[in-house]
Order: C-alpha cells, then structure tokens, then sequence
C-alpha cells in the first residue's frame, strides 16, 4: 500500500505543554483536515500561539502527540509570525532562501520567488533591502516566502496584529489567494471580524483548553459551549 | 552578495601576495647581538659592505648579552656577537659556540645630571665614583637585565667594595630594560648610570646628561664573536655564519669597524689583530 | 622645545617624501597584521557564530575561557610563541622564528579570540531574532552558521576593525618573535619602540602619528565600503 500524496490530515491527540510547572495547554485533541481556512481564536492567553509552534513543530509536547498522514511533513508546511523576521538581504534573497533550504533546484528558484513575489505585489521591490519595508510590506514578503514553498499546510500566528487597516486588507486578500489554491491556512487571530471573513472553521481555545472545532457558520450564531458565546459577546472571560 | 565577498578576499589575497616575499634573500644568517652594536648604527654602517662582498644577508636580533646568548643556546642565531667575556667563554665551555673571537672595543663612561650631586666629575676611578654615588645615596640606574653592560657595572661595584642592592627601591634602581630606555630613565629621573659610549653618542634625549667619569682602563669594553655549535644545532648556517666571522676579523672587516663615526667622533676600535687586555 | 610640533612635522615629511624605509616597514605591518587578521577571522567567526547557536554543557566555561584570552598578554602570547617555534622547540624544524610568519602567528593568535569572542556577543542577539524562523525552514543550528555570519557582517566588520586596531598596534608579541631585524621583521610598533629606546622621542611620535594615520584610513574605508554596501541594499 502506497502512502497518500499529503500529509493532511494532521491529527492531535492528547497534545499538552507546560512551561516552569505550568499548564499551558492541556488535552487537545484536534484534526487539521485539507479545506477552508481553520482560525483559532480565544481570548488573550488562552495558548493559541503555543498550539500553533506545537503544530508546526517548533516545540516539543509535553504531553501527547502530533500525527501527520503522509510522509515529508515538515517540509510540506510553512510558518508565518506575528513580527516578520526578515533576513538582511534584498527582498529577492529573502524569498530565494527557503528555496535553497529545501533543496529546490537552482534553476527553479527565481522564478518560484519572482511568482511569489507577484502574488504579494512585491516583485517591483525585489532589489531593496527586505529591513527597509513597511510593516505591511515586510509581512507580504513574509508570506511570499512562506508560499514560494508550496506548502500544503500554512501557520499564521496573528500575521495583521500590528498592521494598520490597509496592510491587513492585503493580508488578509493573500491567505484568500492562498487558500483558493487549495493551501491548507491554520491562523489565530484575536480579531473576530477578520475570523469571521476568513474562516472555514472555528478553533475556540479558552484557558489552555480547545473547547470547540465547530465550522464557522454555526460557531458564530451558535456556538456550543458557554464560554465562547460570554467571548463572541464581548465579555470578559477571565 | 556573495560575490562581492569573494572579490574582496581575492583583492586580500592577492595584494597579500603581492607584499610577500619582497624582503626575503636566499642566503641569510641570524646574529644575535646587543643593543649596543645595533642602536649605535654600527650595523647599519658595516653590514651592507658584506652583503655587498658575500650575497649572505645578514638579520641582526639586537638583545641584552645574556639574551643574545641564550638565543645562540636555543639554537636561534647562527652567530651570536656581544661583549661579556666571562658570560662568552661559559657558552664556549658549555659547548654552545665554537672558538670565541675578540673583535673591537669601545669603553663605558658614567653618565649623570649636570647638578652631579655625588660630585665625581672629572674622577678617574670609577670605583671612587660609585663609592661616591652610593654615599649620597644618589640616584643611579641599573640596566637589571644580564646585559653586558649590566655584567659590567656588578663587576665595577664589586671592585668598589660596595654592595648597591642596600639601596634597591630607593636610589638603586634596576628597571631591567634595554641601554636607550635605561637612558631615558636616568634622563627623566636625574639620574646616574653606567652606559656603553657608543649608545650614548647615539642617544638623543639627553636632557641634562653628560659624561662625568671616563679613561678609567677598568671602563674598557671588549666585544666577542662566536659561531653557534652545528654539532649542538644541526641547521646552523655554519659555513655563511664562519663567512661573516672571518670577515669582520679581516682587514676588510676591521677598517669598516674602524671607518665608523657618530659626529666625528670613532664608536668601536678593531682590535682583532692584537693580543686581547686583560680587564 | 615643541618634541610634538618637531613630531607632527617629521611625520608629514616622511608620508611627503615617501620615505622608503618607511614604505617597506608600513607595508610590512600591513603585510602582517592583515594576513593575521585574515587566518584569525577565518577561525575566529565561525567559532563565535557556533557558540552562539550552540547550546551544551560546559558552554558558560567555555565562554570564560575565550573572554580571559581576549585579556591575554602579548607577552605571554609572544613568549609562547617563541618557545614553541624556537629551534630547540616543538616546531623548532621549521625554522620560522624571527620571521614575518612568526609574527603573524603571534598576531593571529591574540586577535582570533577576540574574533570570537565579539562576534559570539554580536550573533548571538542576532540568533535570538532568527531562532524560530530559520528552525521553521528546516535550518538545523549548523546551517544557521553561515546565515548567521553573512547576516551579521556589518556588525562583524566592527568586530574586524577592533582585531586589526589589536594587530597593528602590538609591539610586545612581535618584538619577541620576530627580533625586530632591520629590513626582514621590523615593523611600526618595534621601529617607535626602538627609537623610543634610542631617545629619538620626535621620530618615535612622528611614526606613531604615521601608524595612526595608516589605521584611521583602514577605518573610513571599512566604514565607507560598509555606508555604500547598506544603501546598495546588500
């Protein structure tokens, strides 16, 4: 039998870490299947940004597992961050250097980067140096970066929290790109205008604990849980 | 980007390239010397004329005498030129060097403030002189580093029958350094100092120095050459380092010694032909 | 008596006149102290760029250990040297004592901990920023060495100025190892100590002036080069 072409779905089981004795996520069982954008959200906290780098890997769980269906995973997904951390190079290099990372051939990487580039609205740039863009400019090329990888599966952790509305418009116009392709978004976000305009499904996470996986349009005039209907209320949760 | 990084270590490369090598001659030895016979510019007169006659350059390391000679021990010079008669004829017997040849001479004269506070100018007995010095507990500065001029001052306050190390940190002050910085001491402190002539007539910052005591036949000052030992060190440079030998034991050699002159006045006496004074 | 005028004047005489002498010894620092410069920055950096990625046991002594050397002195360095390339040395054979290699190894070994030690301080805040980034591109700590060392240039051209200012202007180490032989391993700083030796104070100064003037150039050309390259967008 021939592994499946995919790494999705990436399914958690049991997930936990804790951090100096303290719990900061326990018990997330999840399934990140191909589709619309998931969007995990909760209030301030509530660990969605440690569940997104034990997704992605970056950290090690102290508890449980993250099980991906095929083979390749970690070259398969991509991350983005709420800061851009951009090389000192040219916009070009920035893009041209996962590239490399990854093995893609010489000759394939500059037009990858160029296309990459274009898709942001950053190709007219390639040649200045990627520390002197704008904030908004700087997580457009942040992106480009990420999706001239052709990941299957991209992690965004708050890519608009510090972007002014302009930026996040672009942003959030390029996840749709992204996602239209068939890239698979995982994103937290604390902004739930852009969850809702996003969203493909729900991840609400409160106090460590994943209380819902519900799809959008039911989690925003229905929600299951208590908690979740006080925060799309605006209430205080804590 | 990385290109630009390459071109600048090729430029490195290359203009490094192009630097090295320029100073390097075939043939070379290695004299180990003193300061004296280097900062005099007695070097500087009569070593090109054997470059010029042999094609063997010459690389002087100008040291105190007992440097100079433990450089020869170690193997480090091919010749080792100096002026401790006693500290020559142990390397010789230790079987570091071979045969030791007498050379030149020149004399020592003691040097001292103008205002001499230990009033021994115009003396001729240096030991009365240090004596002197010693009783008004007048400053006087010691080279301290087993220079031959070092090994020549112990020697004259022995003579004296006066043990200078009673006045160690006070007015006997041994700075272990070279002859110029020993001046520069006695300069800035006022001091008096025993001093080959050859540096003093070199030396420029003499403030209110002058010589107080000379022509005293126990100030004589007889430097030696020897050849380091091949059979001690087998890549000594034996036939080039003899060549330079007998050369500056030659006619040749001891009228370039002789042409020498600092304002007029002749630095170093050849005295290769003559049997050597017993000091 | 103005010795500084006297000094100033027979500094710019022998830059006007292109004193020969001069030349050979100014080439012959630069020769060595760029040389050595080049052999420790080759070890130097990528050592400071592994220990600041690096993380194992012992590391914190490790780092003791390279900040003391950077204090080491050159005398010490010099005499080490000297011993070990001296005939009746270890490397006696290869006969390398008093010459200008023995300098630059001299050199080379006084300066490559600072290097390392500089640029450990510099990449390290720079790997703090990266960490995450480069660990989410596969890049293990290994790979982030050369990402490191080349994102941080600007940065360890600093770093390289303050090893060739430590290079060119020490005189203990290349005294001892080099012998200070007319016109074979004098260079600057043993030509102003031998004419400081023989009371020639103004020339010493003037020589001083010369090798302050060589480095200050070295400095704008680095800072310039750097200026340019930065707006480049390099």
């Amino acid at each position: 039998m021939r592994a499946p072409d995919t790494m999705l779905p990436l399914i958690a089981e049991g997930l936990g870490f804790a951090a100096g004795g303290q719990a900061i996520l326990s018990d997330v069982n999840l399934t990140i299947a191909a589709g619309r954008p998931s969007m995990i959200i909760g209030p301030n906290g509530a660990g969605k940004s440690v569940l997104l780098r034990l997704l992605h890997g970056l950290l090690a769980p102290t508890q449980g597992r993250v099980a991906h269906a095929g083979p390749d995973a970690a070259r398969r997904q991509s991350m983005v961050f709420q800061r851009p951390v951009l090389l000192r190079r040219s916009v070009m290099a920035n893009a041209l250097y996962p590239l490399r990372l990854a093995g893609v051939p010489s000759a394939e990487r500059e037009p990858r980067a160029r296309a990459a580039l274009e898709m942001v609205g950053l190709a007219d740039l390639a040649d200045r140096p990627a520390r002197r863009l704008s904030g908004g400019e700087q997580q457009r090329l942040a992106l480009a970066r990420a999706a001239a990888l052709n990941p299957e599966l991209l992690f965004l952790d708050e890519p608009c929290a510090s972007l002014d509305p302009a930026a996040t418009r672009a942003v959030e116009q390029i996840v749709a790109t992204l996602a239209a392709r068939g890239t698979k978004i995982v994103m937290t976000t604390h902004d739930l205008a852009q969850a809702k305009r996003l969203a493909g499904e729900v991840l609400f996470l409160h106090r460590g604990r994943l209380l819902e996986q519900t799809p959008a349009d039911q989690f925003f005039f229905a929600p299951t849980t208590a908690e979740a209907d006080a925060f799309l209320r605006g209430d205080l949760l804590w | 980007m990385t290109k630009i990084l390459r071109r600048g270590l090729l430029a490195a490369a290359l203009a490094l390239a192009a630097t090295g090598g320029a100073a390097a001659q075939d043939r070379s030895i290695t004299v180990a010397s003193t300061t004296s016979t280097e900062q005099s510019g007695l070097f500087g007169h009569i070593l090109p004329i054997f470059t010029r006659d042999s094609g063997i350059a010459v690389r002087v390391v100008a040291l105190g005498t007992g440097q100079a000679l433990d450089v020869g021990r170690r193997g480090d010079a091919d010749v080792v030129f100096v002026h401790d008669r006693a500290a020559e004829e142990r390397f010789v017997r230790e079987g570091f060097g071979l045969e030791r040849r007498h050379v030149m001479y020149n004399d020592f004269v003691v040097i001292g403030p103008a205002a001499d506070p230990a009033r021994i100018a115009g003396l001729t007995d240096t030991t009365e002189a240090l004596r002197r010095i010693a009783g008004a507990r007048a400053p006087f500065v010691s080279r301290g580093d087993r220079s031959g001029t070092h090994a020549a001052e112990l020697r004259l306050w022995q003579q004296a029958n006066t043990d200078p190390a009673q006045g160690r940190g006070q007015w006997y002050r041994e700075i272990g350094q070279g002859m110029g910085p020993a001046l520069n001491t006695a300069a800035a402190q006022g001091g008096y100092i025993l001093a080959d002539r050859g540096t003093w007539l070199a030396f420029r910052n003499r403030q209110d120095l002058r010589v107080l005591v000379e022509g005293d036949a126990r100030l004589f000052n007889q430097y030696g050459v020897m050849l380091v030992n091949p059979q001690r060190h087998a890549h000594v440079k034996a036939a080039d380092g003899q060549r330079f030998i007998d050369w500056i034991l030659s006619p040749a050699g001891q009228a370039a010694i002789a042409s020498y002159k600092v304002g007029g006045e002749q630095l170093f006496f050849p005295n290769a032909t003559q049997p050597e004074p017993v000091s | 008596m103005n010795d500084i005028g006297t000094a100033a004047a027979t500094a710019i005489d022998l830059v006007v006149t292109a004193d020969p002498a001069l030349a050979r010894i100014v080439l012959l620092s630069l020769r060595v102290s760029l040389t050595a410069l080049l052999i420790a920055a080759l070890v130097g950096l990528p050592l400071g760029a592994l220990l600041a990625v690096a993380r194992f046991p012992g590391r914190g002594l490790v780092l003791s250990v390279l900040n003391a050397l950077m204090g080491l002195p050159p005398v010490v360095a010099g005499l080490l040297i000297y011993l070990l390339l001296s005939r009746s040395g270890p490397l006696g054979p290869l006969g390398l004592l008093f010459t200008p290699t023995a300098m630059i190894i001299a050199q080379a070994v006084l300066i490559a901990p600072i290097l390392a030690a500089l640029s450990r301080e510099v990449l390290e805040g720079l790997w703090e920023e990266y960490a995450e980034q480069l660990r989410s591109f596969g890049a293990g700590r290994l790979r982030a060495v050369p990402t490191l060392l080349w994102d941080g240039r600007f940065a360890l051209l600093t770093v390289l100025l303050a090893g060739f200012g430590r290079a060119s202007a020490e005189v203990g180490a290349v005294m001892i190892v080099g012998g200070n032989i007319d016109g074979f391993t004098r260079v600057m700083t043993t030509a102003i100590a031998l004419e400081t030796s023989a009371g020639n104070l103004p020339l010493a100064l003037a020589l001083g002036m010369v090798l302050m003037a060589i480095v200050l150039l070295l400095n704008a050309a680095a800072q310039a080069t750097r200026q340019v390259a930065q707006r480049a967008g390099a």
